[in-house]
């Protein structure tokens, strides 16, 4: 399609999100579409060739992580006893300020300068690279996509593929710009020098930090799921490991694993499984000489709990696979920064605005960003009705009065007199016959007029329903 | 920072308002296992479809090895000093220990892998089979030596038998990106060459 459709002027009425998606290029708008396309599609085809009925594998991990959610009472001190036994530390964090101050201390305790770190959303969600910088301390991001982002001080947009809304082209230039050789935008050619420049900050790094896919109960196991090596470098070559690991990340058992790794690996990247899935259980083995020695495990609460406690905590359940957004109409259209933090698309939606806490009418807004398609619902490998949710959290940003939520949309009033009252319904419809005789650029209404310039309506012929009903009555 | 029973007792309190608490489902391991990628002979053939589906190579003897290994740089490696005596008849110059002063030195590295998965095309590497992560992980081709007897035929019979180690990687081809535009991209921080040696 013609990406320049999608640079128009920047409306002044509306919702935030429509303000923002007026602003994005043709090539951002481009490069979202088409990946978030290309991956529904491969999840799609790939779950339907490898399970007779994939639904009732969902099915399964939404029953499992609920469960598991609802005896978090059990299965918490349970996790926290077993990373215990094999050797971690564990500390717990009640908000992000708190989670950023035992990493920093845990760090600085041991002098340590520059830290390697794997891609994870935890560490986003508490802004751990800045903090670390303002105690002098380098955090060096190893995932491509991440280190892209961070050379270019920008943040992720997407949470499996965080630089889905950059091309190679803009790639290119930021590696340029930052002396990793003279432009080339060749793929293979940014990726071996991405190799190179990280050898040396891995093995000169002074502890290694990840997050974590999930947290075994049971055995203590902590388990990444990535693809590019980059986690096992930074778990290798450092003598410290810190995990930050948020409280719904827990599973029951090592059996589970199996539905888990098999629903998420398919619905974040369309693989059957990833390079490297790492279960990590404490620190090295005796006498080897690679690995961290110190194995520190911090579990990030962060208005995780305050979730649990209400009508939204089936969202806990959420794998942070992605494919909630790669499926969303208003994602594909607006890309992931349009939704002002950390989780974008359908989840971010919902997880945003309940994490914000007091903060909540700040995000009210995001709910509404949603056509109410239901396609996020149906690709949710764990089975979140993530359409009910935000028309619930709609619901509750209406109750609240939030000014956010309101922005945007059309008094309700006029129309709620007129549809209750059946003989002003009938001379409503007859009237607006008329308006298939009016031109619809006379609209006094911006932001139709902007939607009207390039389509046409198909002809008004209200009343139809209503003739069609009374004579089914009839019969 | 919270103590320990301050954050269970938060949890406790929040979930005191749940009265119905979902129970655990039951199910049978093999509803998990993708059916179609099992099919076809035994553990090793499903390895060696699957394996090579991630974009692994599977070799049988010295021969294929050398054979295989001919396709790229390999003057210089770091091996298990368990298999120093085996690889010697390759024109390698061999290390049993990773310099990490000069870790592009070794063009290959070879270590012993505690098993493999069919289902998934997946090598088991165990942190106490293994000599150093870094001679699995950094050199550009990893040869990994695993004995056909450790192939686990679906991937729960491999998860449920993790056992004890500190750090198992289930490793399923080479190390790949897509960050790029979504173009895969083989050999990214891990190997760009991934060998699974079955013997006997
Ligand atoms: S809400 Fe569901 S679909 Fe969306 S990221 Fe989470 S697990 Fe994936």
């Amino acid at each position: 399609m013609n990406t320049n459709e999608h640079e128009f002027a920047v409306p002044h009425f509306g919702q935030p999100i429509d303000r923002f998606v007026a602003t994005i290029s043709g090539e951002v708008y481009a490069a979202v579409h088409s990946a978030s396309a290309i991956k529904s599609d491969k999840r799609a085809q790939l779950l339907a060739a490898d399970y007779a009925d994939p639904l009732k594998l969902r099915a399964l991990a939404g029953q499992i992580k609920q469960h598991t959610l609802d005896h978090l009472d059990r299965y918490l001190p349970q996790a926290v006893a077993s990373l215990e036994r094999n050797g971690a530390r564990v500390h717990c964090a009640a908000d992000g300020e708190e989670a950023r101050r035992i990493i920093g201390d845990l760090l600085q305790q041991r002098g340590a300068k520059t830290v390697v770190k794997s891609k994870s959303m935890a560490t986003e969600e508490i802004h751990l690279n800045d903090y670390l910088a303002t105690r002098g301390i380098e955090s060096v991001e190893t995932d491509l996509g991440e280190f892209i982002l961070q050379i270019d001080g920008d943040t992720p947009s997407h949470i499996v593929t965080p630089v889905v809304h950059k091309n190679r082209r803009q790639i290119a230039q930021s590696f340029e710009r930052h002396g990793l050789g003279a432009y080339n935008d060749e793929p293979e050619t940014i990726t071996r020098r991405a190799r190179r420049f990280m050898r040396d900050r891995f093995l000169r790094a002074d502890a290694g930090l990840t997050g974590a896919n999930f947290l075994v109960a049971e055995s203590g196991r902590l388990v990444l799921v990535t693809n590019e090596g980059n986690s096992r470098f930074s778990l290798s070559a450092p003598r410290l490991h810190i995990a930050l690991v948020g409280i719904e990340k827990i599973v029951p058992a090592d059996r589970d694993l199996g539905v888990f790794l098999n629903l998420l690996v398919r619905s974040a990247t369309g693989q059957q499984f990833t390079a490297y899935t790492e279960f990590i259980s404490g620190p090295r083995a005796d006498g080897r000489p690679s690995g961290a020695e110190e194995l520190h495990v911090v579990l990030l609460d962060n208005g995780r709990t305050d979730i649990l406690g209400a009508e939204y905590r089936e969202i806990l359940r959420c794998i942070r696979c992605g494919a909630c957004m790669n499926i969303c109409p208003v994602y594909r259209q607006a890309s992931g920064h349009a939704y002002r933090a950390v989780y974008p698309g359908p989840v971010g939606a919902v997880l945003t605005p309940l994490l914000a806490g007091e903060h909540f009418a700040q995000f009210a807004d995001l709910p509404k960003a949603c056509s109410v398609c239901g396609a996020c619902g149906d690709a949710c490998p764990v089975n979140i009705a993530l359409p009910d949710l935000l028309l619930r959290l709609r619901d509750r940003a209406k109750r609240a009065h939030a000014a956010l939520s309101a922005r945007g949309t059309p008094p309700m009033g006029g129309f709620a007199a007129v549809a209750t009252h059946p003989p002003l319904w009938r001379a409503a419809l007859t009237a607006s016959r008329l308006a298939n005789r009016l031109p619809l650029d006379w609209l006094p209404v911006p932001p139709l007029r902007a939607w009207t310039r390039r389509r046409t309506l198909p002809e008004f012929r209200g009343g139809a329903f209503r003739q069609w009903f009374k004579q089914r009555g009839q019969q | 920072m919270a103590t320990k029973e301050e954050f269970f007792a938060t949890i406790s309190q929040a979930l005191s308002a749940n009265s119905a608490r979902a129970p655990y489902p039951p199910y049978a391991d093999t509803d998990l296992v993708a059916k179609p990628r099992v099919a076809g002979g035994s553990a090793e053939a499903v390895f060696r479809k699957n394996f090579a589906a991630a974009g692994g190579v599977t070799v049988s003897d010295l021969g294929e090895l050398k054979a295989e290994l001919a396709r790229h740089d390999t003057k210089r490696g770091v091996c298990d000093p368990a298999l120093s005596a085996t690889l010697g008849g390759l024109d390698i110059e061999w290390t049993t220990t990773f310099d990490r002063q000069r870790p592009d030195d070794y063009a290959v590295g070879a270590t012993i892998a505690s098993g493999a998965i069919a289902e998934t095309g997946s090598l088991i590497l165990k942190d106490r089979a293994t000599c150093d992560r870094l001679a699995a992980l950094a050199p550009w081709v990893h040869v990994a030596v695993v004995r056909r007897a450790d192939i686990f035929l679906t991937l729960p019979e491999a998860l449920t038998r993790l056992g004890d180690d500190p750090y198992v990687v289930f490793a399923t081809g080479p190390s790949k990106t897509a960050d790029v535009e979504g173009i895969l991209i083989q050999g990214v921080h891990g190997p760009g060459a991934q060998i699974a040696w079955l013997v006997d």
